[in-house]
């Protein structure tokens, strides 16, 4: 089995590639054409001729989707160790650091969605394939502790290759760690809602990204356990067409529903009201419809 | 899948072996003793619970009721096969979705009737197949990792050979974790590793020692709560010393889990995960 995110190359919809020549420059891979990363990703990171999604990055995401101004990163700073001493670690981890500018594989914090409250993490894929390691276990079992002290509900980005290989057992373990915590948020009747983006495969779609309420996608993503060429070498065949694309997994009911990215930040503060940001009968009659969309 | 590949088992090869990549090697082993054997010697009046009651049975996992010394218990391994008709019928001990499935059956009838729930860990991972993908592999590990999480039961996990990745940990979310000197627990083959590392799947010797996945190694991280020695010459037919170890290792366990009430034991169970950091 393999859950790294050098098995994701398959092209999906929304994959993309970076030019080996001009590092600046992306090619869309739903059109062919060339563009300049900066401008395309600064803004809803889609193809500006074909409209095929790109992978976005975890601030413009939050930007894209909080009210202006309301997000409050916490854990801003957190940095993992290299625990295993794995061979080139520390150097892959600086070339990311300086390549992604992100600290790490994801952002947790707190934020408004038109007026509701929620605790918010988003997973970044420029940072080493927003593979888990300690670092985003950690951040992901302190949002979902954050959000049970302040009784709030919890919305998470993924995107992820899947478990750290360099982090070793560790990495594994934060499968368990993050199930926990996310296990503990539910248990007080809070609301978790996943959003699964290109890519969401491995260890992530094995726990926390698979154990949400709902679970929403963006169109064309590649959402699965095992990375398709690990699937192809098993059967030893070609896979079906469209096999792991969000739509794919809608047609044979694993997630709820398939939202273009213009339409999450409205889809999200329905789910949110419907849920009160408590999502408790105790607050039957205490305005529970207060605070809805307006 | 990598595991079936004797890769790398030359005997002719003059350098000393790696130790860590004899553990795997040693883990794999065909005559090695699996759950339906240790489950002969360990437990009496076994009943096997069949099915996930849904879409099949996946002998990839085999669940039951059982007697342990005088405590009804609930068994769940993991069983890779010894005969090659055996081995095709199990999967190679790759679960599919209806195995997982069965397993939370087996977990919440353990919880209904407060048996004890002892898991024997030995996959090379969960199954990487088109029909596993169809039927939400990602997602059932998911589900079985929050039952473990939440089952108001003790549960005791042994892994016995191999603890591949995701496949392995779903059984492994337990008060008690015990590995056997000769298994390994790995986010990833050390084959896997050594062709992306190294783009070389024969450097996987290598690839064994940067990934630290022996049983001591695992101990040093304070992931295993007991590692067993295992006789010389262990194998199916020379299995009952380590088996005794084995049996007095869930007898502690289980003295120290059941006088705990379900409540205090899944806190401390929860608790201890979390306190997993890592750094």
């Amino acid at each position: 089995m393999n859950l790294f995110m050098e098995e994701l190359n398959t092209a999906v919809s929304s994959e993309q590639a970076v030019l080996a020549d001009a590092p600046d420059m992306l090619r869309c891979s739903g059109c062919g054409r060339d563009m300049v990363a900066d401008v395309v990703l600064a803004g809803d990171a889609a193809c500006p001729y074909c409209g095929s999604l790109f992978r976005q990055p975890a601030y413009r995401r939050i930007e894209a989707i909080v009210d202006s101004g309301s997000f409050i990163e916490i854990e801003r700073e957190a940095e993992g160790r290299d625990p295993l001493s794995f061979p080139g670690y520390k150097t892959k981890i600086e070339k990311e650091r300086m390549k992604s500018k992100m600290q790490e594989g994801v952002v947790i914090g707190k934020a408004t969605i038109k007026g509701l409250r929620t605790a918010l993490a988003v997973m970044d894929s420029y940072f080493m394939m927003g593979s888990m390691g300690t670092v985003v276990g950690e951040k992901i079992v302190i949002l979902a502790e954050f959000a049970l002290t302040n009784r709030l509900p919890l919305v998470i980005f993924c995107a992820s290759g899947g478990a750290r290989m360099q982090e070793g057992i560790l990495s594994l373990m934060q499968m368990s760690r993050t199930t926990i915590a996310l296990a503990r948020h539910s248990a007080a009747g809070l609301l978790h809602v996943n959003v699964l983006t290109h890519p969401t495969t491995g260890g992530v779609t094995a726990s926390f990204a698979m154990q949400g309420d709902i679970t929403l996608a963006e169109p064309g993503a590649l959402i699965g356990f095992a990375g398709p060429r690990v699937i192809e070498q098993t059967v030893r065949d070609k896979l079906p067409e469209g096999f792991q694309t969000a739509e794919y997994l809608y047609e044979h009911g694993l997630i709820d529903r398939i939202v273009e990215r213009r339409d999450l930040r409205e889809t999200l503060a329905a789910l949110l009201a419907l849920h009160n940001g408590d999502g408790s009968l105790r607050t039957y009659g205490k305005g529970v419809f207060d605070g809805g969309v307006s | 899948m990598a595991s079936l590949k004797k890769t790398g088992s030359n005997p002719a090869a003059a350098a000393p072996l790696e130790p860590a990549w004899e553990r795997v090697m040693n883990a794999r082993k065909e005559d090695r003793p699996q759950a339906r054997d240790y489950m002969e010697k360990l437990f009496r009046g076994v009943f096997e619970v069949q099915g996930d009651q849904c879409m099949g049975n996946d002998e990839a996992i085999v669940t039951a009721i059982a007697w342990f010394e005088t405590f009804p218990v609930t068994v769940i391994g993991q069983q890779k096969g010894h005969t090659l008709e055996e081995r095709m019928r199990c999967n190679f001990g790759m679960p599919s979705p209806e195995g997982y499935r069965k397993s939370m059956r087996a977990l919440k009838q353990a919880e209904k009737f407060q048996r004890p729930v002892i898991c024997l860990v030995d996959t090379p991972g969960a199954f990487c197949g088109v029909e596993a993908e169809a039927k939400g592999q990602g997602r059932v590990i998911a589900e079985h990792l929050r039952a473990m999480a939440t089952v108001k039961t003790p549960c005791i996990s042994i892994i016995i050979g191999e603890g591949g990745s995701g496949g392995a940990l779903a059984l492994s979310l337990a008060d008690r974790l015990i590995m056997l000197e000769n298994s390994y627990f790995s986010v990833i083959s050390p084959e896997g590793a050594a062709s992306i590392l190294f783009k070389d799947s024969s450097m996987a010797s290598e690839a064994a020692k940067n990934l630290k996945l022996t049983a001591s190694d695992l101990k040093s991280f304070h992931i295993v709560d007991a590692v067993i020695r295992e006789q010389s010459g262990f194998s199916r037919t020379q299995m009952d010393e380590s088996t005794d170890e084995i049996r007095k290792a869930i007898r502690v366990s289980l003295k120290q889990l059941t006088r705990l009430s379900p409540d205090r034991l899944v806190e401390n169970r929860q608790q201890k995960f979390l306190n997993m950091r890592g750094f």
